[in-house]
């Protein structure tokens, strides 16, 4: 019995011991030389390899033990939750009166947040909310029809270009702009899915990185019209019935569009999930031959997920540039892209609220750990490959609609089932 | 009466592979007819070419929906081939298997439905209405075929033979002339192939329906079909009642094999 306990122990630390080698093979190029250019001399950091090891140590004895309880918990189905946590909870969960109370509480909070916060807080906020309608609309094509999409932030520069030229060659105020925006956009999404038609997954994906990619350069390229790499400055910002709002009150009615935007967003997209359209979508994602076979036309679906989701990303962009007064091609990246689908892929991919804690997750806090904004891109990181092992359909997955049907026959059949839900 | 299907001289190439040779083929309205023929004989290759996942190298498809005029299906649209009155089911299962059984049936209202993108963000009362008839349709469908019960499960949970039936339902659901059950018994055991069977009869009875089906179980076609074809190598090699077909020569060797004289 002492003798398997041993062996136990031993065989743990010597996977543990393993490990921590391995790291510091792994990390000694980047955290062990240093070579000074000045004096011309290496610096040997050794201390930075001793922590590595010890903390490699202990991390993999934590992983293997968060592994192992993981593992535990997927054998009964249940989580390792107590019995009192899981019963509330799912009584919330199913019962409307609590959550149409904390619907509008937060939406209560949202609304009267500007006024109590900073300036400086209120853009975050706008950022915070750009990036939920950023991700609403990304989730039609990534989430509901399955179309992994590289090229987001490609829509978003479109959108805030559109009302950029719209306002500095026509004049275009804010509120014509904003839908004008949406419907370039659109169009653009449904121009881009024309030649990718028939791509499927990676090849999609690389495709719509690259046509990021052009959008981008063109902007950067095509001269004085877009102004290149200095971009267009002095965007009107929007106007409220023609009174002169100082900046601080600009921030605040921008906030209050961009969420009453985010509101628009939130509604319209649970309502397209949840129709025939958004069926027809998921169908898609699901099989695309039983999906034909159905009778669902592939192609005019595909050009409608492409610009239904891209159309949220123009308005998007409109908002930005109001906002900003100033955009410039360096502002839609492909870090931008990604960070979307990061938003949409952390969250759960297809869900609504799922979108909107994973904006939170990616916008809000790397603002409020401005303290430790140089090990950002690690935390960043070590989220994603956490969630990966723990959490692989997002913080909060996609819940299919459950439809209640009155059935007076169904009791008889299944008694225990059967119940309305 | 005009055949609710007839083809005539189809061929399908496939770079130098011949998969289907000159293939003659028509069902009648209310009929149930079957297709066997070993495996790779090119049976589904056949269903792949008549309902347009395929287009036909050679020969010509024609289809006569109720109450409509023959068309001629040839390098239309899979879906409008759908719309237009033929569903089919698949060999290896095809359900949307992340998405409820009820659901899985109301996708394939999609072709006799209209909501499009402006109905389904303003949801006027048309399309309210619209909504709770493909819910209640559906549902009525998952009643007849016996899945009511688990009507908001996966359908990846469902045991085997239930999604064979799902996949039915849903074929159904599109409002069919004619459907084409691609080896609806396959993996099925003796007391489901029975159930299926009276399915199938059931189904052609009451909902007025042409079907042909692909199938291997023998006792089931010949029990079901009112005419076999049967298919060896993409050519059709024989046709005609349970009876004629289960005595020919050639159907035999084709099944059993020849006996070597050495």
């Amino acid at each position: 019995m002492e003798q398997a306990r041993l062996n136990i122990i031993l065989h743990e630390l010597k996977k543990s011991v393993l490990v921590s080698l391995w790291f510091m093979f792994l990390t000694f190029p980047i955290m062990v030389i240093r070579v000074n250019t000045l004096d011309h001399t290496i610096m040997w950091r050794w201390t930075n390899m001793a922590m590595i090891g010890c903390a490699a140590f202990v991390l993999s004895f934590f992983w293997r033990w968060a592994m192992k309880k993981k593992e535990a918990s997927a054998v009964p189905a249940k989580s390792s939750w107590p019995h009192w946590a899981r019963q509330n909870w799912a009584g919330y969960v199913e019962n409307k009166t609590w959550i149409y109370t904390l619907q509008g509480l937060m939406l209560l909070g949202f609304i009267i947040l500007p006024w109590i916060v900073s300036t400086y807080k209120t853009n975050i906020l706008i950022s915070f909310l750009t990036y939920v309608v950023l991700g609403l609309g990304l989730n039609i094509i990534v989430g509901v029809a399955g179309l992994l999409f590289l090229g987001h932030a490609a829509f978003y520069a479109i959108g805030a270009y559109s009302y950029a030229l719209l306002s500095k060659y026509l004049g275009f105020g804010f509120w014509i702009a904003l839908p004008m925006g949406g419907i370039i956009a659109a169009l653009a999404g449904v121009a881009l899915a024309f030649p990718v038609l028939r791509l499927r997954g990676d090849y999609l994906a690389i495709v719509t990185l690259g046509f990021g990619e052009i959008v981008r350069l063109l902007l950067e390229n095509a001269g004085s019209f877009t102004g290149g790499p200095a971009g267009i400055s002095n965007i009107p910002r929007p106007q409220f019935f023609g009174m002169h709002l100082s900046v601080a009150e600009t921030n605040i009615y921008i906030y209050y569009i961009v969420f009453a935007l985010a509101l628009v967003t939130i509604i319209a997209v649970s309502r397209l999930k949840d129709s025939r359209i958004g069926r027809a979508l998921q169908a898609l994602r699901e099989d695309e031959i039983a999906c034909e076979a159905m009778g669902i036309d592939r192609v005019g679906v595909k050009l409608m997920a492409f610009g239904l989701g891209t159309a949220w990303a123009g308005f998007a962009g409109v908002i930005f540039a109001a906002k900003t007064t100033f955009i410039n091609p360096s502002s839609f990246t492909f870090f931008e892209s990604a960070i979307i689908l990061s938003i949409v892929v952390l969250g759960g991919m297809g869900s609504n609220a799922g979108v909107i804690l994973g904006a939170a997750f990616l916008v809000l806090l790397p603002e409020y750990l401005r303290a430790f904004s140089e090990y950002r891109m690690i935390l960043f990181a070590t989220a994603m490959v956490l969630m990966m092992v723990f959490r692989p359909t997002g913080l909060i997955p996609a819940r299919g609609r459950r439809y209640v049907v009155h059935d007076p026959d169904l009791d008889l059949d299944d008694g225990s089932k059967s119940k309305e839900v | 009466m005009e055949p609710v299907l007839n083809v005539s001289a189809v061929s399908m190439n496939f770079g130098g592979l011949r998969a289907l040779n000159d293939v003659q083929m028509h069902v009648c309205a209310g009929e149930i007819a079957a297709l066997i023929g070993p495996n790779g004989a090119g049976k589904t290759t056949f269903f792949n070419c008549i309902t347009s996942i395929y287009e036909p190298s050679e020969g010509e498809v024609w289809f006569t929906p109720k109450a409509g005029v023959r068309t001629k299906l040839n390098g239309m649209k899979p879906n409008l081939v759908t719309a237009m009155g033929m569903a089919r089911t698949f060999q290896n299962i095809r359900l949307f298997k992340n998405m409820s059984v009820l659901e899985n049936v109301m996708i394939a209202r999609h072709c006799r439905t209209k909501a499009g993108i402006l109905g389904a963000l303003f949801r006027p009362l048309t399309v309210r209405q619209e909504e709770k008839e493909i819910v209640e349709r559906s549902y009525a469908l998952l009643k007849y075929i016996g899945l009511h019960k688990w009507y908001n499960e996966q359908a990846c949970n469902l045991p085997y033979g239930a999604q064979r039936k799902l996949e039915i339902a849903r074929a159904l659901a599109t409002e069919p002339t004619l459907l084409l059950l691609d080896e609806p018994a396959a993996g099925m055991n003796p007391q489901e192939t029975t159930e299926l069977k009276q399915l199938v009869l059931r189904i052609r009875d009451e909902m007025d329906m042409a079907i042909l089906l692909i199938e291997h179980d023998m006792s089931m076609v010949m029990s079901l079909a009112e005419r076999i074809y049967v298919m060896e190598y993409g050519c059709l090699i024989a046709e005609g009642t349970p009876a004629e077909v289960s005595s020919n020569p050639q159907v035999i060797k084709a099944y059993l094999g020849e006996e070597v004289h050495a």
